[in-house]
């Protein structure tokens, strides 16, 4: 092949790049907080249709599928309790699959945040020469930032699944943890793979059609150079069995395989959290997951890599166990249980908040109610995107019905906003307006409920409104009221509350 | 949850399944000030099917507003007012999922940041006795025809906190299905949040009004006259992008349905 890596700075904000740079380069924090990027999106209507659609069919295709499985919530239960166990004996785990790993000929890493486990991939990837890496869909690599900490050390990372693919070429940054390309529709990948595709390796054919068939043809004749030139390949994993140290990976495009194929050397970045005890917990996993994830009975590829074969596959392999907060999120009795999750976005898909704000709003590359309950915990609430995580969500509890892990969200999303009450009470200066106007605001309700006679005492100046005030009340420039207003009649208060009638009403017969 | 309670005592009759039981009224803070008739139509439903209802004036609210902002502190004294209010009643009933699942769910967690054990035990045991009125009607009264006549074409809402955090389920329809001269139309993509959201709908307004928006679009599909719900902070929230819309659609608690007789 003798493909020579190009520099590119079309498109790439005059930076000579080896691959696309995304939009919002670098890291999530400094972006704007939930509320305030919302607004962009909610206004991106092709955007909000695609979401809808997607969404819908996802959600129902996961329905069907539940609805035929008798044993349901048998299976939630038993995962439950693996993945509890798991939790329990973190430690124990680990060093069984250390073991097991090393056995089978394979190197293994651990890192304490996502710098270290970066530059273990970088490392790996200097020693064996190579300056660029095939990488099979991985969100943790996404949690670290890896492609673009690889760009940086001059090694390509090639995004090698179809919609990390799309993301890729896009600029774009992934806005599902399924499917990361959710957002777009076929005329925008085929605009995306003309323009792109040329810059990056072979060309997309000059007359692509939207048919899907024929953009993953074009999507499938690119990658194709890369699979066949790559010497190393970067993953993650669904899950590590302890007992037989294997890695499994399920996907739907073979991406996968073909990024085991040639490469010499594959690393696989992979969250403490995601042990198994034992290959025979897989039944109980490799049913919850597809069925909730994509709403299919079985992924069309699962793969068990159990360490280096001769002649077969890679002839070095490297697993770098990441913490990255994980420790911090198991110390939390309440936060812990989100531990559990498995990454099938069936939370992502069900939430309402999600299906109109997309992806980007929040700041994170887990969005939706695994994205706010799980990173807040792994970064902490110092920064402001993070601090605004746990609000982006109305309480619905869709996402705990859904969930195959029987993950609270609810819960753990209110245990976050205490803590972010609690850290916004103890930062007293540098805090944003609005955190001040609510403390004082939340400080007056406690004094208000917390007994009658001030409550009354407020309901004379309710009554009072409702007497002086029209009705409906429409849109008045009233500073917080003005975001109801905007939307929304109001009735004003009656001049008589519920226990004024009582006391005219029903007071003698007490 | 709780375990519910043996049902309505044996000297029950049939049109007066309440048989003079005592029930406590809950209802809630922005029901007292907001809508005080779902309160009227509370006490006529559960007067008419021979309770007696009593009102602890000492009730305030449940507390949501600055729980669900994550000021657990700033909630306690709401949950000490409820447990003052409603010590000792084997029934309090509140015309609000939401309410009802906050003292349900949320009281129990909020004691337990006092460290108070005597406290504790007192939420544990008074926060557990409170139903929602269409739970009290059917497991604690046993009944579905509360003798209602509303002769219009309507549709409902099941909101969220009724739905999934108490699983009303089909309760509030078998409500419904016996009000005489109805037309209950279903509503598409009921199962969606309206967007309400207590202090959601301020902290991230154009979502919630987002949500909202495409909460009335489903409704106004139905053709319906009115929109009935069990909480009223999502029918303001509902009733209020309507009215702007003025879609003629009218939002109404099914307390104000099921109270409501051919006789009115």
């Amino acid at each position: 092949m003798g493909t020579e890596l190009r520099r590119i700075t079309e498109g790439n904000h005059g930076v000579a790049r080896l691959t696309p740079a995304p939009d919002n380069g670098g890291t999530f924090l400094g972006m704007p907080k939930f509320q305030k990027a919302v607004k962009t999106e909610l206004e991106l209507n092709v955007q909000r249709k695609n979401m809808r659609n997607a969404t819908t069919t996802i959600r129902n295709k996961r329905a069907l599928r539940v609805s035929e499985s008798p044993d349901w919530e048998e299976v939630r239960e038993a995962a439950t309790e693996i993945k509890n166990r798991v939790s329990r004996h973190l430690d124990y785990y680990l060093e069984q699959a250390e073991k097991s790993l090393t056995a089978h000929g394979v190197h293994v890493h651990w890192a304490r945040d996502g710098q270290e486990a970066n530059q273990i991939v970088a490392d790996i990837a200097k020693a064996k020469g190579v300056d660029e890496v095939v990488k099979i869909k991985s969100i943790t690599t996404q949690e670290t930032d890896l492609n673009e900490y690889l760009e940086e050390q001059g090694i390509a990372a090639w995004e090698t699944d179809l919609a990390e693919l799309i993301v890729q070429l896009g600029h774009d940054r992934p806005s599902h943890i399924v499917v990361p390309a959710i957002h777009r529709n076929r005329a925008e990948v085929r605009e995306i793979f003309l323009r792109e595709m040329k810059n990056y390796g072979r060309p997309a054919p000059e007359d692509v059609s939207e048919n899907p068939p024929e953009l993953a043809n074009a999507a499938r004749l690119h990658l194709r150079e890369k699979f066949l030139r790559a010497k190393m390949a970067v993953s993650g994993a669904n899950f590590v069995l302890a007992d037989t140290g294997s890695l499994v990976i399920v996907e739907s495009e073979g991406n996968g395989r073909m990024c085991l194929t040639l490469p010499d050397t594959l690393v696989s970045m992979v969250g403490i959290e995601k042990i198994l005890p034992s290959f025979d917990d897989l039944e109980v996993f490799l049913k919850l997951l597809p069925r909730s994830a994509t709403g299919e009975r079985m992924n069309p590829y699962n793969s068990v890599w159990s360490g280096v074969t001769d002649g077969d596959g890679p002839q070095e392999q490297h697993v770098i166990f990441m913490d990255n907060g994980r420790t911090d999120v198991l110390a939390d009795a309440v936060g812990r249980e989100v531990l559990r999750c498995i990454r099938c976005a069936s939370c992502i898909n069900t939430c309402p908040v999600y299906e109109r704000a997309g992806g980007h709003a929040y700041g994170s590359v887990y969005p939706g109610p695994i994205g706010i309950s799980l990173t807040p915990q792994l970064r902490g609430v110092e920064d402001p995107v993070d601090r605004a995580m746990p609000y982006a969500c109305s309480l619905c509890g869709a996402c705990n019905e859904v969930c195959p892990v029987k993950i609270p969200f609810t819960d753990i999303i209110l245990h976050l906003r205490h803590r972010v009450a609690q850290a916004e009470k103890a930062d007293r200066f540098g805090a944003d307006k609005e955190g001040t106007v609510e403390r004082n605001l939340m400080k007056t309700a406690g004094w208000v409920l917390g007994d009658a006679k001030h409550f009354e005492k407020v309901q004379i100046a309710t009554r009072g409104a409702g007497k002086v005030l029209k009705r409906p009340l429409g849109p008045i420039p009233v500073p917080i009221a003005e975001r109801w207003l905007k939307y929304r009649d109001v009735e004003v208060p009656p001049t008589d509350t519920f226990r004024t009638w009582w006391k005219k009403n029903r007071q003698e017969g007490e | 949850m709780t375990t519910i309670p043996a049902a309505a005592s044996s000297t029950a009759t049939l049109d007066k399944p309440g048989g003079g039981m005592t029930v406590g009224l809950f209802i809630t803070c922005i029901n007292d000030v907001m809508f005080p008739q779902t309160g009227e139509a509370v006490v006529k439903i559960l007067e008419r099917l021979g309770c007696t209802v009593e009102f602890p004036r000492a009730q305030t609210c449940c507390g949501q507003m600055t729980t669900n902002s994550g000021y657990f502190e700033e909630s306690i004294p709401a949950v000490k007012q409820y447990v003052k209010a409603f010590s000792g009643y084997d029934y309090v009933v509140a015309p609000s999922g939401s309410c009802t699942g906050a003292v349900r769910e949320q009281h129990p967690m909020l004691a337990r940041e006092t460290g108070d054990t005597g406290f504790i035990r007192e939420v544990d045991e008074v926060s557990q006795h409170l139903y929602d009125l269409p739970e009290f009607l059917i497991d604690i009264l046993g009944v579905e025809d509360v003798g209602a006549y509303f002769p219009h074409r309507v549709t409902y809402h099941p909101s969220c906190h009724g739905r999934r955090f108490l699983k009303l389920g089909d309760k509030p329809a078998r409500l419904l299905s016996h009000v005489k001269g109805m037309t209950l139309v279903p509503l598409p993509m009921e199962e969606q949040c309206c967007g309400f959201g207590g202090t959601f709908c301020i902290k991230n307004s154009d979502m919630s009004a987002a949500m909202a928006a495409d909460k009335a679009r489903h409704i106004r599909e139905t053709d319906a006259e009115y929109v009935i719900a069990g909480d009223n902070s999502c029918l303001m929230n509902i009733g209020g992008v309507l009215s702007r819309q003025n879609s003629g659609v009218k939002a109404i608690h099914l307390a104000e349905i099921l109270a409501n007789t051919e006789e009115d």
